[in-house]
């Protein structure tokens, strides 16, 4: 364990290489910025372009991908910040300080003993964090074989495994038809997909869509698989019980009404040893909100960063792109973050296109938003033993005796009957709770509280307690 | 294609190099590796990203490594994980 | 439009505030508790709720703690400990040197003229109490009298108690002001929303007592003492009491502007290890400070060694409310017939609520206070001034 810290101020560090952060990146790089690029992972691409961190894996999961001729430019376009020394994979940020006028980046390598704290400066930000799988609880979500269906899409295209052999799919959006395109393509059975929006509901937003052809195209391409591996795609249907002993065996699933209750009879019961589940995305905003950038609520009541049209955040010198200011996408990002980077290296882009290319993406994303809301029935379905928060096990019935002392919102729960005190802080039942009690108490949900997280990503005290000079650490 | 195996409680279980350990049990036919501390339910995958903490296992003596981010290597040893991991230290 | 009246509004919900309503109720007050926010969302949510004598000599704050603690004790039997989730689990205080021993072994010596047990720890049965720490430590002090509860928990058990007894907890309210009639009594209190008949008023905002006090007429000169906690993953018990090193017992009592910080390390209930504390006057700074949480892990580790192994999951921090004297402020403003004060209770809010409450409840009754609250006369800053 130990700390490094070199004195090379960059000029623009980016955090996150996944669509957004490798287009700010290289942007950047080629107006001439010298370039830092930090991302967790082993490879550049994100969750979108996610790559295995072998060759040999990476050539038997290239079908899977759409873009890869502009995900291997993107890339290209970094390979002088590598070549510079700028470029930190596997090191996982875990907060942002400032120091002289600069920030530095704190960033924890290597596992075990080898674990140790990289400091990267930087003049500029942009921070790209992306998103995860926003999740509601079900009864018997909490059993093995249930998974987001990100993290079931991230088993395919990082490391070529199907999670499982008999798979449902689930939830809502347009990101189920390639995981179960994905899942079938690769050998899976996939005895069903269940989007609980109605199939009219993209009609109301046909605007949009016809300005996105290419997306539509995409998706279009998903629906021709499915229906060529014969998987049935029923809308306004959801997954609303998991059972098993030790492991996933079945689901129920059930038809839903307008009002986004279940309608009588409809339930039916399917085997499956996977049910990859997901309700859209929770953006990342830990690094963000370390630094007091100021945020909003987005349309599909995420909690997302306020961006000005350069990306520039509320706090000078941070540029925030992709997932982060709203969840748009793989396309939405890549504009998001050329912009970005262009403007952290002090040239902002005057080419019109690409902005008016970003509104464009941003009305496509508000119309998906719109199109595929959480409906509202799932709160009517929990059962007093359905598990809300996953690491500290906290059910609802446990939850619901936090009423009487006066619990009134994801807070004030969290510090009576302890959801979100968990390994994960939160990351996976904070909205839910937060939805939870609203419906409970009619205190509208507040977004800001369960995102704030002052520690991205958790360190070993050793590595924290270890400075470059001891002294500085002495007791007083 | 390099085949290799690391061993998870005393067996050996097979991977490609890139592989995670989450994947290569998950490929196994492993689906969960750890307990929780109050009522001791299984659990194994679930966000596949690093950002849940339900995959924790222990890694060469290591607990709370997370299976889907932690890298598969020749040889490791790899145990399924009761509650905090660190039933050891209890006093 | 107007609230029903009551005797008292108590503003804050914090854990002097339930105190006082609690108290308050149980003799035979109508009360109405306001706060800005949720129950127990301020300070008191952000701190270990230790209730301690062994960091106190002898003097006002340690009586008031004495009294607090066998009130909590009282309120436990009556109540259920797993109300307030109140565990006497001791404090072993621990001298990281050969100077700091001796400077321990005098402090306790003086404590025990105040009531404080303190047994000395032989550097070689200090492992006997604590099997984690690290090996070769000068010696320490047991305190057998050091209690711990869940902070938020307790200030919501004793609004719930309080509630049982009558009275009446109104959150997402923000005090105003208040209205005076024309012998300059208080009337009423005013919220952004409303207004809320009442004879008196007691202000247990904490750390924004100052500002409450000024809207009500009556300043307090309370201010913010930044600390920080560390968290760890969840454990399983690593540690039985509360430990921490003899050079907290200096920075608590100092009046230093700048950064202290010594090692206070604890269980909870929930697994997590809580690391503190750090003492720092930067107003309300609310920045992670990453300085400040090496320094806290560097100590830390230093008592116990297998924390460098130990993930560290999340911090906080707060503000703790200090008054120049390092005393709280309880008792009457005597220039707003009506106004009463209780806040300023630094980094001892959660030991010394209960005797808070009851003195409080004494002088709205006008009861004999079962204690002398000169020392804590809110007039004291203001005499001084003048
Ligand atoms: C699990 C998952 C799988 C997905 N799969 C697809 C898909 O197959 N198709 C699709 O259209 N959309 C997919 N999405 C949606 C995805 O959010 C977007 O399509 C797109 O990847 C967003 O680009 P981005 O650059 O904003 O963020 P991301 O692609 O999420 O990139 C963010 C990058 O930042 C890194 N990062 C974040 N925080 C830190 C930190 N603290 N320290 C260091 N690095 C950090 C991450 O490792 C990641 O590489 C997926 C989302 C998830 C969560
Ligand atoms: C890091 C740290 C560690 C600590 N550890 C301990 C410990 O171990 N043991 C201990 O005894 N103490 C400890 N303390 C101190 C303790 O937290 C405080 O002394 C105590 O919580 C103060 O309680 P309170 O009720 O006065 O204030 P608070 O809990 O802050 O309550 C005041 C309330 O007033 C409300 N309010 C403010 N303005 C208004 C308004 N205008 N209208 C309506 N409502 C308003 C606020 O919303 C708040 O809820 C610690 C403090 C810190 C920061
Ligand atoms: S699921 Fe609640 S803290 Fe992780």
């Amino acid at each position: 364990m130990g700390t490094s810290r070199s004195d090379r101020v960059h000029d623009v560090v980016v955090v996150g290489a996944g669509p957004a952060g490798l287009a700010a990146a290289g942007r950047a790089a080629a107006l001439g910025a010298d370039v830092a690029l930090v991302d967790g992972a082993a490879v550049p691409g994100g969750q979108y372009w996610r790559q295995p961190a072998d060759d040999a894996l990476a050539g038997s999961v290239a079908s899977l991908h759409h873009g890869l001729a502009r995900y291997r430019r993107l890339v290209e376009r970094v390979r002088g910040i590598e070549a510079a020394g700028g470029w930190f994979p596997r090191h996982q940020v875990w907060t942002v300080t400032r120091e002289e006028g600069t920030f530095v980046v704190l960033a924890i390598t290597g596992t075990g003993a080898e674990e140790r704290e990289v400091g990267i400066r930087g003049r500029r930000l942009v921070l790209a964090p992306g998103a995860y799988d926003r999740q509601v609880p079900f009864p018997g979500w909490d059993l093995p074989g249930v998974m987001t269906a990100g993290g079931v899409q991230a088993l395919l295209k990082g490391h070529a495994v199907t999670a499982g052999r008999r798979v449902v799919v689930a939830g809502t959006g347009p990101f189920l038809l390639p995981v179960a395109a994905g899942l079938a393509e690769s050998g899976a059975t996939v005895a069903g997909v269940h989007e609980a929006a109605s199939p009219l509901a993209w009609g109301r937003h046909i605007g949009a869509v016809v300005r996105n052809v290419a997306k539509l195209g995409e998706g279009a391409g998903y629906v021709r698989t499915l229906a060529r591996h014969r998987v049935p795609v029923r809308t306004r249907s959801v997954v609303v019980a998991a059972h098993g002993e030790q492991v996933l065996e079945r689901l129920t699933v059930a038809r839903l009404a307008a009002d986004g209750s279940v309608l009588p009879g409809s339930r039916t019961t399917v085997a499956a040893d996977v049910l990859a589940v997901g309700w859209g995305f929770t953006p990342q905003l830990e690094l963000p909100m370390a630094l007091g950038c100021a945020t909003r609520v987005d349309v599909d009541g995420s909690l997302v960063c306020t961006v000005d049209d350069q990306q520039r955040s509320s706090v000078e010198g941070v540029f925030v792109a992709g997932e982060a200011c709203g969840i748009g996408g793989a396309d939405l990002a890549v504009v998001e973050g050329e912009i970005a980077g262009a403007a952290a290296a002090g040239t902002p882009l005057t080419d019109r296109r690409l902005l008016r290319r970003r509104l464009a993406l941003r009305r496509f994303a508000a119309a998906m938003h719109a199109a595929h809301p959480v409906p509202t029935g799932w709160i009517d379905r929990l059962t007093e033993d359905t598990v809300v928060c996953r690491c500290e096990e906290v059910t609802v019935g446990r939850l619901r005796s936090a009423l009487p002392l006066g619990a009134d919102d994801a807070r004030s729960a969290k510090l009576l009957a302890r959801p979100g005190m968990g390994w994960c802080q939160g990351r996976v039942c904070g909205y839910a709770v937060s939805c939870v009690m609203s419906a409970w108490t009619g205190v509208p949900p507040s977004p800001v509280s369960i995102a704030a997280r002052s520690v991205a990503s958790p360190l070993r005290l050793g590595t924290v307690a270890a400075t470059e000079d001891p002294s500085s650490a002495a007791e007083s | 294609m390099t085949e290799q195996s690391f061993t998870f409680d005393g067996r050996p279980v097979a991977f490609r190099s890139g592989q995670s350990l989450g994947a290569a049990l998950t490929a196994a036919g492993v689906r969960s590796w750890r307990t929780t501390r109050a009522d001791g339910r299984p659990r194994g995958l679930f966000c596949g990203i690093g950002v849940c903490f339900d995959c924790l296992l222990v890694v060469d003596g290591r607990p709370n490594e997370r299976a889907c981010l932690q890298p598969a290597a020749a040889g490791m040893q790899v145990e399924s994980q009761e509650g905090t991991g660190h039933g050891h230290l209890e006093v | 439009m107007a609230e029903p009246g009551s005797d008292v509004v108590v503003v804050g919900a914090g854990i002097i505030g339930a105190a006082c309503a609690f108290f308050g109720a149980r003799a035979g007050l109508s009360i109405t508790v306001l706060d800005r926010g949720s129950v127990g969302g301020g300070t008191t949510s952000r701190c270990e709720g230790n209730i301690l004598v062994s960091d106190k000599g002898p003097g006002p704050e340690l009586d008031l703690a004495l009294a607090s603690r066998s009130l909590w004790l009282d309120l436990a039997a009556e109540h259920g400990a797993e109300r307030y989730e109140l565990e006497e689990k001791g404090g072993l205080v621990v001298a990281t040197s050969e100077a700091g021993l001796s400077s321990l072994r005098s402090f306790a010596a003086g404590q025990g003229t105040g009531g404080v047990i303190a047994e000395p720890v032989a550097s070689e049965r200090l492992r006997d109490h604590e099997p984690n720490l690290a090996a070769g430590l000068p010696g320490g002090a047991f305190y057998p009298q050091d209690m711990q509860v869940q902070p938020v928990l307790a200030a919501a058990s004793l609004l719930a108690a309080a509630r049982d007894l009558g009275a009446r907890v109104v959150t997402g309210e923000e005090v105003t002001g208040a209205l005076r009639g024309a012998d300059g009594r208080i009337t009423a209190v005013r919220t952004a929303r409303t207004t809320y008949p009442t004879a008196a008023v007691v202000n247990a905002a904490g750390t924004w007592g100052a500002v409450v006090g000024e809207r009500l007429g009556g300043t307090v000169p309370v201010l913010p003492r930044r600390g920080f906690i560390l968290v760890t993953e969840p454990l399983p018990r690593v540690v039985r009491h509360k430990v921490y090193s003899a050079d907290y017992v200096d920075n608590v009592a100092s009046g230093d502007a700048g950064l202290e910080t010594s090692a206070v390390v604890e269980g909870t209930r929930g697994g997590t290890v809580l690391i503190g504390a750090s003492r720092e006057r930067v107003g309300f700074d609310e920045t992670l400070s990453v300085e400040v949480l090496r320094r806290l892990a560097a100590q830390a580790v230093r008592l116990f060694p297998f924390l460098a192994q130990v993930r560290l999951m999340r911090s906080y921090r707060g503000f703790r409310p200090y008054c120049p004297d390092h005393l709280p402020v309880i008792g009457s403003d005597r220039r707003v017939p009506g106004l009463l004060h209780a806040c300023g209770h630094e980094g001892a809010g959660i030991g010394l609520a209960p005797a808070t409450g009851r003195l409080v409840a004494d002088l709205l009754t006008g009861a004999p206070p079962q204690l002398d609250p000169a020392a804590f006369d809110p007039m004291r800053f203001v005499l001084e001034d003048a």
